[in-house]
């Protein structure tokens, strides 16, 4: 059985349909991203599946159960890093991260060791820090240390970087990358194409709470089989020629005219294909 | 094999392994949890320095100023104004650590995230609000104590003697703390957002400590606003804490001439059970649409 198991899930408010018809398989183990534009319905979505909200219609089966019901033994089992709010920062501002890492892992049947935790995410040099003295990376941080502490099968990451500096989002990742191979299900909401790409086995375009295109990030949208461009360039000029079968022009190419300056092959950029999907012209 | 294929593959094994040893293992008691949750709220509450000053030092500072101003003998009551205030005080002072303290925290918690955070943990809400009594209990103490400080200082308190009276004096407290914490809980959760929650939980303290003669003495206050207070749990409180530390004819200056206790027990308890109730159907974990 998947770890996630959704069939035409519908979440409106009032007369607005954030969520309309999503239908979802995620495999244990899988690091599954849902990449879209703000508004798309991605945290609604996800927060759905950790239970924080509730669905207007629609099945949905999280690690075996409905999230909208399920209890305490259930929420042992998940991990959530929640959106960053507005006021996120007075959230148990003057405790330590030591502190606070070790009070959440008392919540749990089977925690990790609390010194452990705060070591893998890289805040070990923190440990006595008052939680409000700490950078926005250095917070976000302490959030997945407080949704790891108690073991998941199964984190969720809502919008993880939203903020970093391109350095910290990098090393964010390694973060990520570094649970995913402990076998961790991951389930990442991102607006980042790079994000997405980077972290996840298979991604999810959500737009206007639809799901329109699902794929690892090499396939997503038909993007490996798309026509390729080959460029190169010679004494008449640039060269672009689009073709279905590239190895063989290359080939052609090759053996007519020797060594080319400037050659490439290109497909569609992932962003292309996303920005396709979700109606937005390039 | 791709990275994920054998990602995936390991993540199964470990996986079910996992959920063996899950559903195995057993959550911890709520009341443990709870316990331990008073513990980060108290370390929470006693770092914020301005916070600490601010809640113990309005009471006290308050008794001082209206102790030092109207400090003649109350004909009624045949003993010092001041002495009476200081009664009074001490129900307006843990009233405060409990209303007031609830409603500004429980609402600052939703607002900062911080109920949003546990509620995805397997923490149960009853933890949450042991915490909460822990904090509030504490809090209440140590301003009874700093008030009994001040009263018996600079006003002439004297504390009682009588087992009989240090028994009211416990249950007048605990249920008066327990009545005002969940009024304060269902109050966070009218209010929206921690500002309007301070700013009602505020006016209503300041309000009805006025009319049901806390500030003032009730010989002074128009009948017709004490009766009208009546209904609210702070007269009866005050009126019990009156009746603990002020000497026995000082009930002739209650509206009744008595102290009345039979029946504060059961509007304080009342007020107990109405707190309950709208702290449960009022209470919930964020501010945002479900």
């Amino acid at each position: 059985m998947n770890a996630i198991r959704v069939r035409g899930l519908h979440k409106s408010y009032d007369e607005v349909t954030a969520v309309d018809g999503v239908n979802l398989d995620i495999a244990h183990g899988e690091v599954f991203a849902l990449l879209g534009p703000n508004g798309a319905g991605k945290s609604t979505t996800v927060e759905i599946l950790e239970g924080h909200r509730r669905r207007s219609a629609g099945e949905a089966t999280v690690l075996g159960e409905d999230p909208g019901s399920a209890g305490r033994r259930w929420r042992s089992r998940i991990g959530i890093v929640l959106q960053t709010g507005g006021n996120a920062a007075e959230d148990a501002a003057v405790l330590t991260v030591e502190e606070s890492v070790r009070h959440y892992a008392g919540y749990y049947p089977r925690s990790h060791e609390p010194g452990e935790v705060i070591e893998r995410v890289g805040l070990a040099a923190k440990a006595r820090t008052r939680v409000k003295h700490l950078s926005g990376g250095q917070r976000r941080r302490l959030d997945v240390a407080l949704g790891i502490v108690g073991r998941p099968e199964l984190l969720f990451l809502d919008e993880p970087t939203t903020g970093f500096d391109p350095e910290a989002r990098r090393r964010f990742w390694e973060l990520i990358s570094s649970l995913a191979a402990y076998g961790t299900t991951i389930v990442l909401t991102t607006h980042y194409l790079d994000e997405a790409e980077a972290l996840a086995d298979r991604v999810g375009v959500i737009t206007k709470g639809r799901i329109v295109a699902e794929g690892s990030p090499d396939t997503l949208g038909g993007r490996a089989s798309a026509t390729a461009t080959v460029r190169w360039h010679d004494e008449e000029g640039p060269h672009a020629v689009p073709t279905d079968t590239p190895t063989a022009l290359i080939s052609e190419l090759a053996t007519t005219r020797g060594e080319l300056a400037g050659l490439t092959v290109t497909r569609p950029s992932l962003e292309d294909i996303y920005l396709e999907l979700i109606g937005e012209p390039s | 094999m791709t990275r994920s294929d054998v990602t995936a593959q390991v993540g199964q094994d470990s996986q079910g392994e996992r959920r063996a040893q899950a559903a195995a293992a057993p959550l911890p008691g709520a009341l443990a949890i709870g316990l331990r949750r008073g513990v980060v709220e108290l370390k929470q509450f006693f770092r914020q320095a301005e916070f600490v000053v601010f809640t113990f030092s309005l009471p006290a500072i308050i008794l001082i100023l209206l102790g030092s101003t109207f400090g003649d003998t109350d004909p009624a009551a045949g003993v010092n104004v001041s002495q009476i205030l200081t009664a009074s005080m001490i129900a307006a002072g843990f009233i405060s650590t409990s209303f007031i303290s609830m409603g500004v925290g429980v609402a600052l918690d939703r607002q900062a995230g911080t109920l949003k955070r546990l509620r995805g943990t397997p923490m149960p809400a009853t933890s949450y609000f042991i915490g909460k009594a822990v904090l509030v209990a504490v809090a209440s103490v140590a301003q009874v104590t700093l008030l009994l400080v001040v009263g018996t200082v600079l006003f002439d308190l004297t504390l009682p003697t009588e087992p009989a009276q240090w028994l009211t004096f416990t249950w007048v407290f605990l249920l008066g703390i327990g009545s005002c914490t969940l009024l304060g809980i269902a109050a966070s959760a009218i209010a929206r957002g921690a500002n309007a929650a301070a700013a009602a939980t505020n006016l209503i303290y300041l309000t009805l400590n006025f009319t049901s003669g806390v500030f003032i003495t009730i010989s002074a206050l128009p009948d017709a606003m004490v009766t009208a207070s009546s209904i609210f749990p702070v007269k009866w409180i005050a009126q019990g804490m009156r009746s603990v530390f002020l000497p026995e004819e000082a009930a002739a200056a209650e509206l009744a001439g008595q102290w009345e206790l039979g029946t504060a027990a059961l509007v304080i308890g009342a007020w107990l059970l109405v707190g309950l109730l709208l702290a449960r159907w009022t209470f919930r974990w964020t501010n945002e649409p479900g």
